[in-house]
């Protein structure tokens, strides 16, 4: 198709005038010859192309009630809950103009993925994200089921460590919570913070997933960002599966990790705290 | 975007002379419930916008990507519509306009392109793997016609497979391609004499062709022989000597 015709955009010399005589003539000449051929051209569509246009929504059961999920060829690309159907699909063809019609099953790999809160192999259709919000999202699926990070924390993943508050918009447009875990996110100050389906609903999904919510909130109160081990001298977020292991009489609480670093204390390799950007 | 808009003022009722026998169908069920009444779009003319990609454009690939777009480029227009724009709408005109300017589009993108190396500067050979997925062309003779309509003037080519391709009528194709009647008549018919002339060109050339490869091992067996060469033997074999004669 890259062949330009000469002939193309030069008006047509016999544009308008009457040619039925013509049309007639070769009508009937070419009936039984070109046309019949040229009818033979048509083709149906392959079957994938409707799934190249249109989602597919399903309800699925989940960690939160009323989850609703949409998806395309590409992957999941809306997830929702404690939506009615008509909410549902007016909230996604604002977002996406794309048709949504009903799906008779789930994608493979949603329901263990919501069950376990780990992807595996499920994909993710995040075309419609900037790059930066699909950098955020890809950073908060980093962090661990039962486990917290800091908005900063994402930032730095996301390799703008600091566009904390964006990142803070980020996260609050993800179209696939609970996917991508956005609900492990936490205030920079320790304490939990807002969600897409609301604080309560946050706190919840944290319990389910063993985070010492009391714990999180008094360690807040008191201005310690940071738990150490004074055997190992390693510095930890204090949801990290490593803090949780230091015993009660061995833990060093720290403000920030230039304090812990004032005290001989190097950043855990799992957790990867950073220094505090003062937001 | 302003194409559908023009569609659809063409597409009012009272030209009610083509036959859509869907479209009623398809435009209530539009008005009643956008996404229901999308799949009811789509199965309806599915056929006919993806055939009528496939041979404006000839490649199977490409054809995918202009119906994709053109379904889509529908659903985010009704979006915007009201439900009497709806209701009145003639789907399949509008429908297949949207697509041949969605077509037009990638021409012109296509166009801006760098030029290509002077090695892909000839035409596109044959795509095997396309023609193994297309179904419909089912014989060499259907396979060597979709060639041709590449070889057609775009505006040729649109009516062409518009009327027999995708069976339209004349004043639906006026509405789609926004020509008057007469205009459109006219790029069928010389579109079509335009195909049939291409054909009788490909044909005698394969002629020629056999022709000359008989000649040359006629003549390659000759020059085994002793005898010296006789450039006179061959006589009314013109274009042979012009073409191969020096070898």
């Amino acid at each position: 198709m890259n062949r330009t015709d000469p002939a193309h955009g030069a008006p047509d010399p016999l544009a308008g005038e009457p040619t039925d005589e013509l049309t007639t003539e070769l009508a009937g000449e070419l009936a039984g010859e070109l046309a019949g051929e040229l009818a033979g051209l048509a083709a149906d569509a392959p079957p994938s192309l409707l799934d190249r246009i249109a989602a597919r929504r399903v309800h699925v059961a989940g960690p939160l009630e009323g989850l609703q999920v949409a998806f395309t060829d590409h992957g999941v690309a809306y997830l929702r809950a404690g939506m009615d159907d008509e909410e549902f699909a007016a909230s996604f063809r604002a977002r996406f103009a794309r048709p949504l019609l009903p799906a008779s099953r789930p994608p493979a790999g949603l329901v263990p993925a919501l069950r376990g809160g780990r992807l595996g192999g499920l994909r993710l259709d995040l075309r419609g994200l900037s790059d930066f919000e699909a950098a955020v999202l890809r950073a908060a699926a980093r962090i661990p089921r039962g486990q917290t990070r800091p908005y900063a924390w994402v930032a730095r993943a996301a390799g703008r460590p600091r566009a904390v508050r964006a990142v803070g918009s980020a996260l609050g447009r993800n179209p696939v919570p609970l996917l991508i875990p956005c609900h492990r996110v936490t205030r920079s100050d320790g304490t939990l913070g807002d969600y897409v389906f609301g604080a309560a609903a946050k706190e919840r999904l944290l319990r389910a997933e063993n985070v010492d919510v009391e714990e999180v909130v008094d360690l807040a109160r008191r201005g310690v960002r940071l738990v150490g081990s004074d055997t190992t001298g390693v510095v930890c977020y204090p949801t990290c599966g490593d803090a949780r292991r230091i015993t009660p009489g061995h833990r060093r609480g720290f403000r920030d990790l230039a304090a812990a670093r004032a005290a001989g204390y190097r950043p855990c390799l799992h957790c990867r705290p950073g220094d505090a950007t003062p937001t | 975007m302003t194409v559908t808009d023009e569609a659809l003022d063409h597409a009012r009722p009272g030209a009610d002379r083509g036959t859509d026998p869907a479209g009623a169908r398809v435009a209530a069920a539009l008005a009643r419930d956008l996404d229901t009444g999308f799949e009811a779009l789509y199965e309806a003319y599915r056929g006919a916008v993806f055939s009528t990609a496939l041979r404006l454009c000839g490649r199977w690939a490409e054809a995918e990507d202009l119906s994709a777009e053109a379904f889509l480029r529908a659903y985010r227009a009704l979006c915007g519509y009201g439900p009497e724009r709806i209701a009145e709408l003639r789907p399949r005109a509008w429908l297949l306009t949207i697509l041949t300017n969605v077509w037009r589009n990638s021409l012109r993108t296509a166009a801006r392109r760098p030029p290509p190396g002077p090695l892909e500067d000839a035409p596109d050979p044959p795509d095997p793997g396309e023609e193994v997925e297309d179904t419909a062309t089912r014989h060499e003779t259907g396979r060597e016609l979709a060639g041709l309509l590449a070889e057609l003037p775009h505006a040729q080519r649109a009516a062409v497979v518009l009327r027999h391709v995708t069976d339209l009528p004349v004043a639906e194709i006026a509405t789609v391609l926004s020509l008057p009647e007469g205009t459109v008549k006219s790029h069928i018919s010389r579109g079509l004499a335009r195909l049939r002339a291409l054909r009788t060109e490909q044909r005698t050339e394969q002629h020629t062709e056999q022709h000359i490869e008989q000649r040359t091992e006629q003549r390659t067996e000759r020059r085994t022989t002793p005898l010296r060469p006789d450039p006179g033997a061959d006589p009314g074999s013109g274009r042979f000597d012009q073409r191969g004669g020096t070898r």
